[in-house]
């Protein structure tokens, strides 16, 4: 298939691969910042084509993974209310809040839908207007502009049935508090090819300098993978932190000006709570006052609901690299993605749930014949 | 909206009203007019015709093979095949899995009050040319009603009987190491097909359900005189699930090849678009063979004369377990475990 076939060939992954292992001299360690990026690396085993000094470690770009817990649980308190209507993207329904995933909910009687577009969501609210229409807003940069537009809609046409749950994310702000951790020992970064299509990648300049860090902006393919990884251990052998584009077929270093512009009509940066990081200052987006009416915490008072994390799930040191799935103590035994701890076990761009469906190496020996739950 | 598929002319015995009121299941003369103005119109044969409380068939001696499936499917009619048709295929495809001849089903129908009857009538004649394609016949049927809002327009099951024939058994534990695994045909084409129409998701190649019988692909191989030892068809949870059961069942490995597996062009860009796998998309009209290695060329070779074969290939091999039940290696030569899903794909984020 055109434009997909060519960043899957063998021959050419085995000549970056060559070429690769020919440029490392000395041990890099590089995070791949996107989930998608994970996956790639995983079920390609691309990291097994890695020259040994490079070690891959897999960053925070999960948007169902970084959400915390108590996100889930506002949602499934909107949910269950009478007259609500529920909808999100698939992978969130899945995702386990501190007693129930959305799932559960909707067999419990939730009028829970997943939809492909936040504009479904817009037209369901004009069609019933008896129902509360709420959506979960989940997502990096990638996803803000289309549900940006979503809300416009809404404004426009004067909706009252209609409101967000915003859970966005921001990836800047989280790079640089990975890079703050005193544990951190990535030298080098490949920044999410989608986010910066939206983006851009001006942002990246500071943070590759005041860091003295390469960051090489790289696409989803095992070629284009490869090749960040290739670019950013040549800046590294060379002494230089730069921010570079691989992903130069689909990213332009301003981005898409229009997705900016309406991003920031509707959202503006706020404090936000990632699982498993904490709260990072400026690290989320929330609807600007004058879209307030669409807020689905203040319209369902949701907004104090805390809770915790399970204490036997280690997935914040997995999200900033410290640790990989597999030593995790209760990675495949006591969290499988029939029975997740935490969300990198559920979200098909989680890190946990793609080593457990990918690397039969890296099993434990009890669920090697699938799940053993 | 489609014509019904009869002449004008033929005048209906009893005529029906437009749509199903929670009368037709009563058991009363509304179910009646039902069952001789639809049913028995459609599915006619000399055994329906008893009109008994059982169906009395005559069979050759020998064993018979049951199997029964439940059909939910939204959209009822969908690019390539509908609600009708796939509750016939499917439990033929199922009796051709086990090696046996199908010859006889039964169908039951929940409908939901509401329910259009030119709608119904569309199912019940659609059932009607699948069973009359699969060389079966209908021959004892149910009716049931329920609320409306209670039921998604029409629910059938269908329980089917086919013929064991002498020296045509098709069984997990007939697998053994070594042997080759032949896959029918490209995948993920009914799966893609109705999530497209549901979901109205409009991709400028249209995307037709595979849904067939599979009775004359089956029939070819026996024909041919191979040594098949298993067969099972890759509906839910598609190939890599089959493949992780019949892995389950049999205690050993199986082993296959990503580049030998084929996907349409239009299937393969739907499934990246919504990053769903097409491995495991449901297919409705291909299946899987395990039959001995040196066999495996003139499978192949039979499979590819029929039109739903042409990319029917050799895709891996049965071996002791290894790491996992089921390893598949990648187009770029790494090798991955192939898991059993967890609960339904659902398309990603972003």
């Amino acid at each position: 298939m055109k434009f997909m076939d060519e960043y899957r060939d063998r021959a050419d992954i085995d000549r970056i691969a060559n070429e690769l292992r020919r440029r490392c001299t000395r041990n890099w360690t590089l995070m791949e910042v996107c989930g998608g990026q994970t996956h790639t690396i995983v079920k390609y085993g691309l990291d097994t084509l890695l020259p040994p000094g490079v070690a891959l470690v897999h960053g925070p770009g999960c948007p169902v993974c970084v959400t915390p817990v108590e996100m889930i649980d506002r949602a499934l308190a909107i949910a269950s209310r009478p007259g609500v209507t529920f909808c999100s993207f698939g992978d969130m329904l899945r995702v386990p809040g501190s007693r129930a995933d959305l799932f559960q909910a909707r067999a419990r009687g939730a009028d829970v839908r997943f939809v492909y577009s936040p504009l479904d969501c817009v037209k369901l609210a004009q069609e019933h207007p008896e129902r509360e229409v709420v959506f979960f807003a989940v997502g990096f940069e990638t996803t803000a502009p289309a549900n940006a537009l979503a809300i416009q809609q809404a404004a426009a046409a004067g909706l009252q049935n209609f409101s967000m749950l915003v859970a966005h994310v921001l990836v800047p702000p989280a790079l640089e508090a990975i890079l703050q951790g005193a544990h951190c020992r990535v030298q080098g970064f490949l920044a999410a090819g989608h986010v910066c299509a939206v983006m851009g990648y001006e942002a990246y300049h500071p943070i590759a300098a005041r860091y003295r860090v390469p960051i090489v902006v790289t696409g989803f393919e095992p070629l284009d993978i490869l090749q960040g990884v290739l670019m950013a251990v040549t800046q590294l052998e060379t002494g230089r932190a730069e921010v570079e584009n691989q992903y130069s077929r689909s990213v332009q270093e301003a981005g898409n000006r229009v997705a900016q512009a309406m991003l920031c009509e509707v959202f503006e940066a706020v404090p936000r709570k990632w699982r498993g990081l904490g709260s990072i200052p400026q690290s989320g987006l929330a609807l600007r006052p004058e879209y307030a009416l669409f807020d689905a915490e203040r319209r369902f008072h949701v907004a104090t609901l805390h809770a915790e994390e399970s204490p036997l799930c280690i997935s914040g040191a997995v999200l900033q690299g410290h640790k990989r799935p597999h030593e995790c103590p209760a990675f495949g035994t006591a969290c499988t993605p029939l029975h997740p701890l935490g969300a990198p076990m559920v979200s098909s761009e989680g890190a946990c749930a793609a080593y457990h469906r990918y690397r039969p190496q890296d099993l434990p020996a009890a669920s090697a014949t699938g799940d053993s739950q | 909206m489609k014509q019904s598929g009869y002449p004008l002319d033929c005048p209906l015995p009893h005529p029906l009203p437009p749509t199903i009121t929670m009368a037709h299941g009563g058991g009363g003369s509304l179910t009646q007019q039902l069952i001789d103005g639809l049913f028995a119109r459609h599915f006619a044969n000399p055994i329906l015709a008893q009109q008994h409380d059982a169906a009395a068939l005559s069979l050759d001696h020998g064993r018979i093979a049951i199997t029964t499936d439940s059909f939910v499917v939204q959209p009822l009619f969908f690019p390539g095949g509908d609600i009708g048709s796939l509750a016939v295929y499917g439990t033929v495809n199922d009796l051709l899995m086990a090696g046996a001849e199908p010859r006889y089903l039964t169908a039951g129908f929940i409908l939901e009050e509401g329910l259009p009857m030119e709608t119904l009538e569309r199912i019940v004649i659609s059932m009607a040319g699948a069973a009359a394609a699969s060389g079966v016949t209908i021959v004892a049927g149910d009716t049931k009603t329920v609320n409306r809002g209670h039921g998604d327009g029409v629910f059938i099951n269908t329980t089917g009987i086919g013929l064991l024939q002498h020296g045509r058994t098709s069984l997990p534990s007939r697998i053994e190491s070594g042997d080759a695994i032949v896959l029918s045909g490209d995948l993920g084409r009914h799966g893609m097909a109705v999530m497209a129409a549901r979901e109205q998701l409009d991709f400028s190649t249209p995307l037709f359900s595979d849904a067939a019988s599979l009775r004359a692909p089956v029939e070819a191989l026996y024909a041919a005189g191979l040594g098949l030892h298993c067969m099972r068809d890759l509906t839910r949870g598609g190939l890599a699930s089959a493949l992780n059961e019949l892995s389950d069942t049999t205690g050993l490995g199986c082993r296959i090849d990503e580049a030998a597996i084929g996907v349409s062009a239009p299937v393969r860009g739907a499934c990246e678009l919504l990053g769903l796998d097409p491995l495991y998309v449901a297919n409705e009209g291909r299946f899987i063979a395990v039959l001995p290695a040196h066999e495996a060329a003139q499978a192949v070779a039979v499979l590819q004369t029929f039109e739903c074969g042409q990319h029917a290939a050799v895709i891996g091999h049965v071996e002791p377990r290894a790491e996992a039940p089921v390893l598949l290696r990648n187009r770029i030569g790494t090798t991955r475990i192939l898991d059993r899903l967890t609960g339904e794909q659902l398309p990603r984020i972003c």
